[in-house]
């Protein structure tokens, strides 16, 4: 049982509560009502559709790419000034190092997905935990934790995603851990900010003077309550996700294997032959901007279906 | 006043403090001896003891910090594992081509973003401000070297059939053979000192598209934040009552809406400033400038250390100072900030 | 109130522009100097040579450098006692018109040039040429850190206040025009090593005058002198005029130089670190040339009209075998390796056509070169079946390759790592990459520690001398290479001793030889290095060994 806190863009209230400010006369809950206003939202479809696209192709990668990825099978057929471009057995042609354009492509997208997933649920896990005991507890740890996301904070993303990139060497997983730690402060800034806003709200008072305990109050009823804003936050940063693995990739930080399927490598390399075979940086680079794109779109509509201005 | 900006001060502090613990520890969490990080190829045994001994690193690590302290605020951030020049002198050579590419990025994210959401707001529902809105999401979701790398191919390279398009200069700050004079290190201020028009000209067009790719995110986020906040403000009851007392359309614009929306620009304005920063690493490598952003782009790809640790500390200054400028615009703009 | 505010303050910017124009002084001279487009030079004298480096020069003092391009700038200023044969890398008179070695290889008598005069108007003499040596020997303390003075430390391996004091004894200048180098030991390469920019003869008394040996600071970061850095005075055909740090260097013709005087009015060496920048700028006219040409744009380069000019290769590119890997200790798990290879498919995936198959360890120029070495020809049966006979069908390789880096040898690891990669895999071997940065993690890792397999790696010769390749490479037990051959290590130490190159041509080609049969790593090839240009230029003359001077060069509109 949720304890719905009025006027703040919360979940389905509990039908024995009574009526509160999050529903209106009709009874529609919030999130009905957002999915309804997303329904109506040209930007929200196409960014939906965007998505999901993207999820399949990295999901089924496999069984859509015609070739293994990475192989370099055809390396005979490139030389340092010309590549191959599409043909009969294959359908884009080839990429720097001779393996099949589209299937590295195809499989790029897995990899993003991968890596954007993974390191966005690290920086969520870790930031919203910091967020979590700073608002929740507050005062001295309060303190203590924000003085340390203000140093998160000082330095552009990508520079601190570069730093711990280069402590942690050349994997993939250094690149995950590294993004997730570029995202630590933007989720505990969040969480801390939506806990604060609603320590004084009446319910948080009546809970606590009813006798909960006060890390039930925020574990069961405050916490559900940020997880709209959470939702959009993530979308959004799942989005930089995928830019900033391509931006790392460029700058030399990431897997030692060098004909990998992923999208910001394949953009790297292909800057030596951008006036010869222009279409090995074009491509990478569109669907990294489209599948960006698409993650912003939902994230972007998502926050402003949630948004209680908007349901005037 | 003076009492909000020191306070503001006050807070910088603390944070950048932590910054340099924390780039300190960094360096000791390498894999590796330090003293090899810090001296690259130029390693033999006998360097690797001096440098160990220079910098302290067999004493215990709270005398360490306070030595690496003691020597960054002496002005002493070390020297290039690469080339032996000191950290400073990279960076004084390098500011002046990323100030002057940050700065007409900035102008040109500003002067055409700002008119753009505005008159995208004042146009809401309209084609054309659906139009912006989906441009401007476009702009923030571009990879900023793709951006470069496209805007090279076109409009620098030529891409059949667009093959005429291909104008502007396609890398550097300057045509050499323009002999240029260089009293300042600005390229286009320096023509302009001198008097010697043509390379100040040829600096600019060698600008245009490093700043235009630089500036796209910018650019983009600005047009969203102030078409916004322009939505914000007509809708509020003064500029109901502005309109109910027969201010003509245009006056209400300029006098009440544009001067209040633009708090939150002023805000945003500074906060692109780090992604300028971060924006220009790659720019100006793709771009090939010798600025700040390249020499950190070899000092990440060669991982040269002190160059990094220096440039990062740098940054993270120059960042908290615009803040600070930011916020003291802020106070300046909205006397209600100042008191609280 | 608007509008007549912002007028004002888009006037006081006026003003502001307009009172500011013209507060400096321009440098430029509107005559010829400058060589602007529009203005066409008479003929093929005259106008200015833009060429592009990768990299600014460390420092201007040649005797203190070992990068390639503080040598590149050096070159045109200074003269050693020898020079090159132009293409080649054998020796030619320069600042010594003959020379005469002793028997016993201990000593050389130069006989010296009688019209040659520094750029400040000192003489050039015997006694320069002493004052040059002792200096050398004379250094002490940070200037004998091999980071700093790295030529002197490998040829001559020693100074007057160390233990060993090294090979050179000392210098007599004879006559005004000859002066006889006595050694304590035979080096039969010494000669050639004077052709070296390192040996470069450096007038005495501008040396002095701004405190040449003054290096400051500490091994990391040094501090060179005011002679460094601004007054660089040899006897070559230019003469230093300005350096403006991390954009170019700019160079005049010396009036006074006693050959074939420069062409062109000026030389400006402009630093532009990313290779595609370079050929940007060569295609744009910005400059008009540039070393270092990716193998990819060759080919666009010359249907563009410009025009490539080949080094004769002096290097070479090998794959290196670390035999403190278990499974490389056994001869024929190496032999397989070298017979899974297809080095002309190496070649035309990442190297510049025209490159060489290497044989052995050195190129075919330098002395000692076999015809008759063991070669592994391309033979993937035979790979599996040597792979089967040592138990290692199944076998698992660590292939460590650089990134962030381009060299003459190498130009592009990446694609010369995948093309081998994929030969490998092709004989049933399974390859594990390990990338790191060129500088400092990979060399540091390859000739510093055992924790490596398959390796790419390569050198491009100083000078012609055996000693140059193979004892860099061979010379003692080292743990690029993993191994423990008495042998190899005594035969080439001995040949180092030995005092004449008759004598030393076939001991090195008998360890050529074994070299190639005990296989420690495979030679793979000898890439072409190219140079780009300008369809205006002539004259430029290219050398094996970068000994590269432009008073030849001309640029005609």
């Amino acid at each position: 049982m949720t304890i719905v806190a009025p006027g703040s863009g919360s979940p389905v209230g509990d039908p024995f509560e009574g009526p509160t400010a999050s529903q209106d006369d009709r009874g529609t809950s919030l999130w009905r009502g957002a999915w309804q206003r997303l329904r109506r939202d040209p930007f929200a479809i196409l960014g939906a559709l965007i998505v999901l696209a993207f999820v399949v192709v990295a999901v089924a990668a496999p069984l859509i790419a015609p070739y293994e990825p990475g192989g370099a099978q055809w390396g005979s057929q490139v030389t340092p000034s010309s590549v191959p471009g599409p043909s009969e057995d294959h359908l884009l042609g080839l990429d720097a190092f001779g393996s099949d354009l589209f299937t590295q492509l195809v499989h790029g997208a897995r990899q993003s997905l991968v890596i954007g997933v993974v390191s966005t649920v690290i920086g969520l896990a870790v930031g919203s935990s910091i967020g979590l005991l700073a608002g929740g507890i507050g005062g001295k740890v309060d303190v203590a934790l924000m003085r340390l996301v203000d140093v998160l904070l000082s330095i552009p993303s990508l520079l601190l995603a570069v730093s711990v990139a280069a402590a942690l060497g050349r994997t993939s997983t250094s690149v995950m851990i590294a993004i997730g730690a570029a995202q630590v402060p933007i989720f505990a800034r969040l969480l801390r900010g939506s806990l604060l806003a609603q320590r004084n709200a009446d319910y948080v008072l009546a809970a606590s003077s009813l006798g909960l305990r006060r890390r039930r109050v925020v574990m069961n009823h405050m916490l559900p309550n940020s997880l709209g804003p959470v939702i959009v936050q993530a979308t959004l940063v799942l989005a930089t996700a995928i830019i900033e693995v391509a931006a790392l990739s460029f700058l030399g930080l990431g897997e030692p294997n060098p004909t990998v399927a992923e999208w910001g490598r394949m953009l790297v390399k292909s800057q030596d032959r951008l006036e010869t075979s222009p279409q090995l940086a074009l491509l990478p680079g569109m669907l990294i901007a489209v599948t960006a794109l698409g993650f912003t779109l939902v994230g972007e509509a998502l926050r402003e279906a949630l948004d209680p201005k908007f349901r005037r | 006043m003076l009492r909000f900006v020191l306070r503001r001060l006050a807070l910088t502090v603390p944070v950048l403090l932590g910054l340099s613990i924390l780039l300190f520890l960094w360096l000791r969490a390498l894999p590796g001896d330090p003293a090899r990080a810090l001296l690259g190829q130029r390693a033999t045994p006998e360097s690797i003891a001096n440098v160990t001994r220079l910098y302290g690193f067999d004493e215990p690590l709270y005398e360490q910090y306070f030595s690496y302290i003691g020597a960054l605020l002496q002005g002493n951030f070390g020297s290039s594992t690469q080339t032996g020049e000191p950290v400073t002198a990279m960076f004084r050579q390098g500011f002046p081509a990323t100030f002057e590419l940050a700065v007409c990025a900035l102008l040109f994210a500003v002067l055409l973003g700002i008119p753009l959401g505005y008159y995208a707001a004042r146009r809401h529902g309209t084609p054309l401000d659906s139009l912006t809105v989906g441009a401007s999401l476009l702009g923030v979701v571009i990879p900023v070297f793709f951006l470069a790398y496209l805007l090279k191919l076109v409009f620098a390279i030529g891409i059949e059939p667009l093959d005429g398009l291909g104008v502007f200069p396609t890398a550097g700050r300057q045509n050499p053979r323009i002999g240029a004079t260089h009293p300042t290190g600005f390229y286009i201020l320096d023509g302009l000192l001198t008097r010697e028009w043509d390379a100040a000209w040829d600096a600019f067009l060698h600008l245009v598209l490093p700043a235009v790719a630089l500036g796209t995110i910018p650019l983009a986020i600005i047009v969203r934040i102030t078409r916004a906040a322009v939505l914000d403000v007509t809708g509020e009851d003064f500029v109901r009552t502005a309109e109910a007392k027969g201010l003509t359309s245009s006056t209400i614009s300029r006098r009440h809406v544009l001067r209040n929306a633009l708090l939150p620009v002023v805000t945003t304005v500074g906060l692109q400033a780090g992604l300028l920063l971060s924006g220009a690493v790659l720019t100006e490598t793709v771009f090939a400038i010798n600025g700040l952003g390249s020499k950190l782009f070899s000092a990440i790809t060669l991982l040269d250390y002190p160059v990094l640790q220096g440039f990062i500390l740098a940054i993270a200054l120059m960042y908290a100072l615009i803040n600070l400028t930011v916020d003291v615009l802020y106070g300046v703009i909205d006397p209600r900030v100042r008191v609280s | 109130m608007h509008r007549s505010r912002s007028i004002r303050a888009a006037a006081l910017l006026g003003a502001a522009a307009l009172a500011l124009a013209g507060c400096a002084d321009s440098d430029r001279e509107d005559a010829s100097g400058g060589g602007t487009e529009g203005e066409g030079s008479s003929g093929a004298e005259g106008g200015t040579f833009v060429f592009a480096a990768s990299a600014d020069p460390v420092s201007l003092d040649p005797a203190f450098a070992s990068d390639g391009e503080t040598f590149r700038v050096a070159r045109q200023m200074f003269e050693g006692l020898v020079g090159t044969e132009p293409g080649t890398a054998d020796p030619a008179p320069l600042l010594a018109t003959e020379w005469e070695g002793s028997d016993d290889g201990l000593s050389y008598t130069f006989t010296l040039r009688d019209d040659v005069t520094f750029h400040d108007g000192e003489p050039f003499n015997a006694e320069a040429v002493c004052a040059n040596f002792d200096r050398w020997y004379n250094w002490t303390g940070l200037l004998q850190s091999e980071n700093i003075s790295y030529y002197y430390n490998s040829l001559f391996r020693g100074f007057a206040d160390t233990d060993p004091q090294g090979i050179y004894e000392s210098c007599t200048a004879d006559e005004e025009t000859s002066a006889t180098i006595t050694l304590t030991q035979p080096f039969a390469g010494f000669v050639q090593a004077m052709s070296l920019p390192a040996f470069s003869m450096q007038s005495p008394a501008a040396m002095e005058q701004y405190d040449a040996d003054n290096v400051s600071g500490t091994e990391d970061d040094v501090r060179f002198s005011e002679y460094a850095t601004a007054h660089p005075t040899g006897t070559g055909p230019f003469q230093f005029e300005s350096w403006e740090r991390g954009q170019q260097v700019t160079l005049v013709p010396y009036e006074e130089y006693w050959g074939d005087q420069a062409k062109v009015d000026e030389v400006v060496v402009r630093t532009i670190s990313d290779g595609n920048a370079r050929r940007q700028a060569l295609q744009n006219g910005e400059i008009d040339g540039y070393d270092l040409v990716a193998p990819g744009d060759i080919s666009s380069l010359e249907d563009a009209g410009f025009q490539i000019e080949n080094r004769p290769p002096f290097n070479i590119l090998y794959l290196g075998m670390n035999q403190a890997v278990p499974e490389l200790k056994d001869i024929r798990v190496r032999q397989a390796i070298a017979h899974a290879i297809d080095k002309d498919a190496v070649i035309s995936q990442s190297l510049p056509e025209g490159s060489e198959v290497a044989t052995q360890f050195i190129p075919e120029t330098v002395s000692g070169y076999a015809d008759d070495v063991t070669t592994y020809d391309y033979d993937p049966e035979r790979a599996k079946s040597l792979l089967a006979e040592a138990g290692a069908s199944d076998l698992t390789l660590q292939f460590n390759y650089p990134t962030g880096v381009s060299r003459p040898y190498m130009p592009t690891p990446e694609e010369t790592f995948v093309a081998i990669r994929s030969q490998l895999e092709a004989v049933g071997i399974t390859v594990t990459p390990v990338a790191d940065q060129w500088n400092p993690n990979y060399l540091d890792k390859i000739q510093g520690t055992p924790d490596h397999g398959l390796h790419l790696l390569g050198w491009t010769g100083d000078y012609n001398d055996t000693d140059n390749f193979l004892g860099v490479f061979f010379g003692k037990a080292s743990p690029e290479w993993g191994f423990d051959n008495a042998e190899l290590f005594g035969a080439l130490t001995e040949a180092r001793g030995l005092p004449t190159r008759d004598e030393q041509t076939p001991a090195y080609e008998d360890i050529n030889r074994e070299v190639m049969d005990f296989l420690p790593g495979v030679p793979i090839a000898h890439p072409v290095p190219s140079l780009a240009f300008a369809p205006e230029v002539e004259g430029f003359q290219t050398s094996p060994v970068q000994d590269e001077v432009w008073n030849a060069v001309t640029v005609s509109e």
